[in-house]
């Protein structure tokens, strides 16, 4: 059986206060586990976001317990968070937040360099890391002259380059057209291939089903409902290099 | 190249106008600062500089003595108090005051008298560029210097004038010898000042003590102390410490200076603040970024100092450049503007200063991030 990467259990949140406090999350349990795509699927207001925050080590809960990597983030002040995140946590956002004055390459660095790797190893590092996901040709562009879809390649290279065991997406693929959204969950399905990765990718998008492992309903702060499913996608053989998909990917698009 | 610095320099550069108005902001902060500064040096040396090209191992004058400038006056006998001293080899008079100086062409300028035993040295005129020491022997010599020719109704050696009606003729003209209050020096013997200055002939205004060689200095000064009545005695630099402070401080001259050095600091900060501050604000998205991507706040506040250290650097580069043509232009001038190695230095810690306390409210700002911000970005 595979490790869980990340475990919640009987997560509470409120957010706000006084009058305006609302309770975000009811008693929720989820656990993600290495070798394992999970879509966690809702509609707006149903506390995605809270609970992606709160696995991902960004916020505290308000009650429950949650252990990433092995070690428990209850009580753990915003610094050991910190540390926690860049650990064992990798994040793909909606909007790539990558940093407009760095190129593509010295992006995905970054996020080796707040781990304190700063080495020529690093730039090595992130240059495999852009070449996993077929963008070994734009290490040096800037995040303005990439396509959205490229973008959120970078962002996918950033948020693996350091290995984390854990990669929780927000709506990757809700800035993306059709295509590129595919090949981002294309290249997510393959690194979740790997048991040493646990990925978490927030959707509203049923078009995405096909790529988990299992899905998970979250609505009005509760799971309320869980269902397995093998991975749809059907792939190569062999070592499943990400970067062939993605260049069937680009043919595709040609 | 780190990252660190990369991020840094390429945020402060993503606004060209507003890192050029920073930069500005800092250029004219230093060079206020300096020109503040550098004429507290420059009016500290000044002031001093008679004390600073005197030959004497000690000065002895009248008790209370503030500056080199103060007319009081001793009474002769103590020259020859002071030579029976065991270990005083010479006790050199000197007579300073103000006299009127009578322009050929008509009208009056006020002069300051130096005179001193031209055989014996003490406090002679230096930077000698026409003329010599040895002419100023001769009946009504004296020498000025050549920047108040105009002031003094002369064209240069050779020309006449009168002080207390007595013929003056110029014998010597040196180069760079100014006043901080403007009024020129004139150099001549001991007797001709107090005919100039109308001091009594048994009255002096110092006495220069050169010690014996291989005489401990301090010995012969508690010997002076103890045998002089009504004296101060005091090495050269006492002396030049006294006369600054009182120049510098009594008078409050060098409280304004440094108050407009302050200022210019405080205006530099506050500007380098804004800047910063607003830059931080502006990429606030970026920084909630490297939050959840797991960087340490030291991490970021790296960032935040390092463009406050580019800023700075460059400012300072700049602010020294234009630091240093003033510095040329006031050269020639009474009151120069002095720039030292330590100056420079200090300045350049003082900028460095100035600037890291500035990010501190941009630093306090990503301090209080929350990186779950990301999401709704």
């Amino acid at each position: 059986m595979t490790e869980h990467v990340i475990e919640a259990v009987d997560v509470v949140k409120f957010l706000g206060k006084g009058a305006g406090q609302v309770q975000a999350l009811k008693g929720v349990s989820l656990a993600l586990r290495g070798g394992e795509l999970t879509l966690l699927m809702g509609p707006s207001g149903s506390g995605k976001t809270t609970l992606l925050s709160i696995l991902g080590c960004m916020m505290a809960p308000s009650g429950g317990t949650v252990r990433v990597g092995g070690r428990c983030a209850e009580g753990a002040g915003p610094e050991e968070l910190a540390k926690l995140r860049r650990e064992h946590v990798g994040f793909i956002f909606q909007s790539y937040h990558l940093f407009p004055t760095l190129t593509a390459a010295d992006n995905v660095r970054l996020a080796l360099d707040v781990r304190g790797e700063n080495s020529a190893r690093a730039v090595t590092k992130a240059k495999e890391a852009l070449a996993m996901v077929g963008l070994a040709h734009k290490n040096n562009a800037y995040p303005l002259e990439l396509s959205g879809g490229e973008q959120q390649r970078v962002a996918v290279a950033r948020a693996i380059v350091g290995k984390p065991s854990a990669i929780l997406a927000d709506e990757p693929t809700a800035a993306l057209d059709g295509e590129n959204g595919i090949a981002i969950m294309t290249l997510l399905a393959e690194i979740a291939k790997d048991p040493a990765h646990g990925v978490l990718v927030v959707a509203h998008d049923p078009r995405i089903l096909r790529f988990a492992n299992r899905v998970v309903h979250i609505e009005d702060g509760r799971i309320v409902g869980e269902e397995r499913r093998d991975a749809g996608v059907k792939q190569d053989e062999g070592d499943g290099v990400i970067h062939d998909q993605v260049e069937k990917h680009d043919r595709a698009e040609k | 190249m780190s990252l660190i610095y990369r991020l840094a320099s390429r945020n402060l550069l993503h606004d060209r106008l507003r890192f050029i108005a920073t930069v500005v902001g800092i250029v004219f902060s230093i060079v206020l600062v300096t020109v503040q500064l550098g004429l507290y040096l420059g009016f500290g040396r000044t002031v001093t500089t008679m004390i600073d090209h005197a030959s004497a191992d000690l000065w002895v004058m009248p008790i209370g003595t503030k500056c080199f400038e103060d007319p009081s006056l001793l009474d002769e006998r103590k020259r020859f108090q002071a030579l029976s001293i065991n270990g005083v080899a010479q006790a050199i008079p000197v007579i300073i005051g103000f006299a009127d100086w009578q322009i050929p062409a008509g009208g009056t300028t006020p002069v300051f008298i130096v005179g001193s035993d031209l055989r014996a040295g003490g406090l002679l005129p230096w930077n000698l560029v026409e003329g010599s020491l040895d002419a100023l022997a001769i009946p009504g010599a004296v020498a000025v210097d050549r920047s108040y020719f105009n002031r003094l109704g002369i064209s240069g050696i050779g020309s006449t004038a009168e002080i207390r009606e007595q013929k003056v003729e110029v014998r010597a003209v040196t180069r760079g010898i100014r006043s901080f209050t403007t009024t020129p020096y004139v150099f001549t013997t001991a007797d001709r000042a107090r005919a100039y200055t109308g001091v009594s002939p048994s009255k002096i205004t110092y006495l220069l003590v050169r010690v014996a060689p291989g005489v401990d200095v301090d010995s012969v000064r508690r010997r002076l102390k103890d045998n002089l009545t009504d004296v101060d005695v005091l090495t050269p630099t006492e002396f030049r410490d006294r006369s600054s402070s009182f120049w510098l401080f009594d008078t409050g001259a060098g409280f304004a200076l440094f108050a407009g050095a302050l200022l210019g600091m405080i205006v530099g900060t506050v500007i380098v603040a804004q800047t910063l501050y607003s830059s931080t604000k502006d990429h606030l998205n970026e920084f909630a970024t490297l939050r959840a991507m797991g960087s340490s706040r030291t991490y970021i506040h790296k960032v935040i100092i390092c463009q406050a250290l580019i800023s700075a650097v460059i400012g300072f580069v700049l602010a020294t450049v234009i630091g240093l043509a003033v510095v040329a232009a006031t050269a020639d001038t009474a009151l120069p503007i002095v720039m030292t190695p330590a100056l420079t230095f200090g300045l350049f810690a003082a900028t460095v200063v100035m600037c890291v306390i500035s990010a501190i409210a941009a630093i306090v700002q990503v301090t209080r991030i929350d990186p779950s911000m990301v999401f709704t970005r």
